[in-house]
């Protein structure tokens, strides 16, 4: 079978670049192992919230300190800054609304009660111009009765540091019975899926009226919205105060509901997106890659003419780590890391660990190097590529959507 | 001192331990959505293999809500095999036993050549509102559920009398896993089958004995006859594939997965010598196309709007780009490619009187989108699909052979090998 492009990850890297190629005219496939990263997204997208320790106001300009082997240097300073434009345009254009800006981040409260810097957010969310102050005195945080993925204590606890004044009140209905039967799936997509048939909304806003008369905001799980795209925004019509949604522990309704915008958009523009797919092996033949095999497909193998790995880090299986070795387990590229096992990692767990900075080795264009020599069409996207630790630095988002990019336009060049 | 020895008493042969926990399968479960007494993936499959390997008494017979339909497997980023661990656990643990209504579900074989030997007089009867509320109140047969009309002249029988002669003019072979489906009920589908690869230029030949796969009688319980007839089909494949070399191909996604896969996870019958060369006839026609061995001319006059439904073994296979890639050639098919959902009947699933609220709430949101998408008809490679939707839409469904066999110029497609 014969496209364009292959890529090989269906998460946020992958999708962004096979959207970039499928706006431009390319027949592009993705193939995924199984559903992404997306399903935990916070509803944020992070492009650089801490350097050097400190915390970051403007993303583009503490970009410079970072060290040159960081994704963000490796694509160029010069060109990140119309990156940032070009994806927040595209995200917009596959039926996203966002808010921010890449040389001033806002704020946005976490499900532990803190504010933190981050760059795009979606519209569900509410973003803050300020860390250290709060826009209400009054907030009461409503949970559902028996849904244990949401910790209001905590969110109460941080909303005391910001001179806030919190209560905590949960809410029953008959509509949430059936889930809570069996306590360990009630959960925030179940809740979700009971809002998505548009028959619990209207006696929820009502309660939520009821109890949040005294108080200036009303908190809630975000659980608006799975497959229905529009019960968000009509909860927050419903409801007289002002709502704030913060984020439930994974799998992230807004996430999925992401993930499923952008699959949509990649297959309109048409892209062949393949779920539950593995790829087994290359074909190599003087530094090119002909065309790979997979679980599914076996002996009818997927040519192109580029192929992008975004893959993902440890947690996808893009790298993998055995207690004596470190490798790429589809092709067995060549990988940035020490092979030496003592130096993966720092026994004090919240330093900066070694391994979160491994992946796979690229040439200046990003393309993959297999025994020292890069492949010719082999590039390389999205956190794969390592060089960075996006848990310590806030990038992770950004450096899989602006690698994607950059790794698109390689190929449309 | 005692030296202690490490006698691991917890191995499974599954990799439930691959779970991380991350729940995304209970998004996917079309059956935790409607049902709440049914536990969900994540719990009845790695969750509970855990306990049960301590203790088979954790083994809980909600399990057998499951629908298999491997969604869960599809979406799990770790690639647990969730679905295999659950049937498997439901082949191991379960103690209830199958019913005679479950025997008379499971046995497609014997009830299909009984039912088709007096098609007549089954088909008026079960098609009678008393006789379906007898099977209902007695059996717990759906009584919404209309069984497929069995046909009175099997394929077997048909094949054998006006097709088998004229397979032998062609140059190349292959054999066809036919189905009972198709031998019993709807043998069009095979003549389409037989009509399509003749244009492509081989001859279609029958296995020396084909038994049901049984897919049915492993939902069912009925194991020890599953991996009966299993053992049997892989030996008159291997009398195809490796004998005769002649490639299995079958129309039946559900057989197909059954044989390719269930075999070897669920039941244990080896089948690597087969595996490869048995498949469904779209990706056999799809890889023709595809290496230049095959061309296809289509009808000038054929102009139709299709919508494209994934049955869930397809999406476990991944195979329903065949398919669609083949209906996309056709020049006058518009394609609608429906958002792959389960339709609930899962074979004998849905015909169960426990089980048909479940079953039509699954299928609901599917049945939304084909009656909003305004097509002429649904095509789709599983059969119990097709009763499915056709049972619960006002739209008719079609395999893609068929339609294939419908738009194909036959002589032109055949002048094109013959020259």
């Amino acid at each position: 079978m014969k496209f364009d492009n292959i890529i090989i990850g269906g998460g946020l890297s992958g999708l962004t670049c096979g959207i970039k190629l499928a706006e431009q005219g390319k027949k592009c496939a993705i193939v995924s192992s199984g559903q992404s990263a997306i399903h935990f997204f916070s509803g944020s997208f992070d492009l650089l919230g801490k350097a050097n320790g400190e915390e970051v106001t403007n993303p583009l300009e503490s970009m410079k300190s970072l060290p040159e082997n960081h994704p963000y240097k490796r694509v160029g300073l010069d060109k990140i800054e119309r990156l940032t434009n070009d994806a927040l345009h595209l995200l917009v254009r596959s039926g996203l609304n966002l808010n921010g800006q890449a040389d001033r981040n806002h704020y946005t409260l976490t499900p532990m009660g803190v504010m933190k810097p981050t760059w795009l957010t979606l519209s569900d969310f509410t973003s803050f111009d300020q860390k250290d102050s709060f826009p209400w005195k009054k907030a009461v945080i409503l949970n559902f009765s028996g849904f244990l993925d949401f910790h209001t204590l905590f969110i109460k606890d941080g909303l005391k540091k910001l001179d806030v004044q919190a209560q905590i009140k949960t809410v029953s209905m008959k509509q949430f019975e059936a889930i809570r039967k069996n306590p360990s799936e009630m959960r925030s997509t179940n809740i979700a899926k009971e809002f998505d048939k548009e028959n619990a909304i209207e006696e929820f806003a009502q309660k939520a009226n009821v109890l949040s008369d005294g108080f200036d905001v009303v908190i809630l799980p975000a659980v608006f919205g799975l497959f229905n795209k529009t019960i968000a925004d009509k909860l927050k019509e419903k409801i007289e105060k002002p709502v704030l949604l913060l984020p439930a522990i994974p799998p992230s309704v807004p996430g999925i509901r992401t993930q499923i915008t952008l699959r949509e958009r990649f297959q309109e523009l048409g892209g062949t997106y393949l779920l539950g797919d593995n790829v087994e092996e290359g074909v190599f033949e003087n530094g090119r890659l002909l065309e790979i095999r997979t679980n599914n497909h076996g002996d009818i193998k997927f040519e192109a003419d580029q192929f992008i790995l975004a893959s993902g880090s440890f947690y996808s299986k893009g790298i993998v780590a055995t207690h004596d070795k470190l490798y790429e387990p589809i092709f067995g590229l060549d990988i940035d890391g020490d092979s030496n096992r003592e130096k993966w990692f720092d026994e004090k767990i919240f330093n900066d660990q070694a391994f979160m900075h491994y992946g796979v080795k690229t040439d200046q264009k990003f393309r993959a190097l297999m025994n020292g020599e890069p492949v010719e069409n082999l590039y390389v996207a999205g956190s794969v590529l390592g060089g960075a630790n996006p848990l310590k630095e806030g990038s992770g988002a950004g450096i899989s959507l602006l690698t994607s990019l950059h790794a698109a336009e390689q190929i449309l060049k | 001192m005692k030296k202690e020895i490490f006698e691991p008493y917890n191995v499974s042969d599954n990799n439930f331990e691959q779970c991380v926990k991350c729940t995304i399968c209970t998004v996917y479960c079309p059956v935790l959505e409607v049902n709440p007494d049914y536990p969900g993936p994540k719990q009845s499959g790695p969750d509970g293999e855990r306990m049960r390997l301590k203790d088979p008494a954790f083994y809980d017979e909600a399990l057998k809500l499951c629908l298999n339909c491997k969604r869960c497997e599809v979406a799990c980023p770790s690639g647990v095999k969730i679905g295999d661990i659950i049937q498997s656990a439901r082949i191991k643990y379960s103690k209830s036993k199958p019913k005679l209504r479950d025997m008379i579900l499971a046995n497609t074989d014997i009830v299909g050549t009984m039912a088709s030997t007096f098609a007549p007089i089954v088909n008026t009867a079960v098609a009678l509102k008393p006789v379906r509320k007898v099977m209902d109140s007695v059996l717990k047969i759906d009584h919404h559920r209309m069984f497929p009309k069995y046909t009175g002249l099997r394929f077997e029988t048909w094949y054998r009398r006006y097709a088998e002669k004229k397979q032998q003019e062609f140059k190349k072979h292959v054999s066809y896993f036919h189905g009972c489906y198709v031998n019993y009920n709807f043998p069009q589908q095979g003549k389409d089958l037989i009509k399509v690869m003749n244009a492509a230029g081989y001859g279609v030949h029958l296995l020396e004995k084909e038994k049901c796969c049984g897919v049915a009688l492993i939902s069912n319980g009925l194991i020890k006859q599953a991996t009966k007839q299993a053992k049997h089909n892989v030996e008159a494949f291997k009398k195809s594939i490796v004998d005769k070399k002649m490639p299995v191909i079958s129309t039946s996604s559900t057989c197909i997965f059954t044989i390719r896969d269930e075999y070897p996870h669920l039941l244990g019958v080896k089948n690597e010598e087969i595996r490869n060369d048995s498949e469904l006839a779209t990706r056999f026609i799809f890889r023709l196309i595809d290496e230049g061995k095959l061309n296809l001319v289509f009808k000038k006059n054929y102009k139709k709007r299709i919508a494209y439904h994934t049955p869930c073994h397809m999406e476990k296979l991944g195979w329903s780009i065949y398919s669609t890639s083949l209906l996309k050639m056709i020049p006058g098919v518009e394609l609608v490619q429906l958002e792959s959902q389960c339709c609930g009947i899962a074979g004998t699933y849905g015909f169960k009187k426990e089980n048909y609220q479940t079953s039509q709430e699954v299928g609901k949101p599917l049945f939304d989108q084909i009656e909003n998408s305004k097509v002429d008809f649904v095509a789709t490679d599983c059969e119990t699909c097709k009763w499915q939707i056709e049972m619960s839409t006002s739209s008719k469904v079609q395999h893609p052979i068929s339609i294939l066999a419908e738009a194909i110029d036959v002589e032109a497609t055949m002048k094109l090998w013959q020259k």
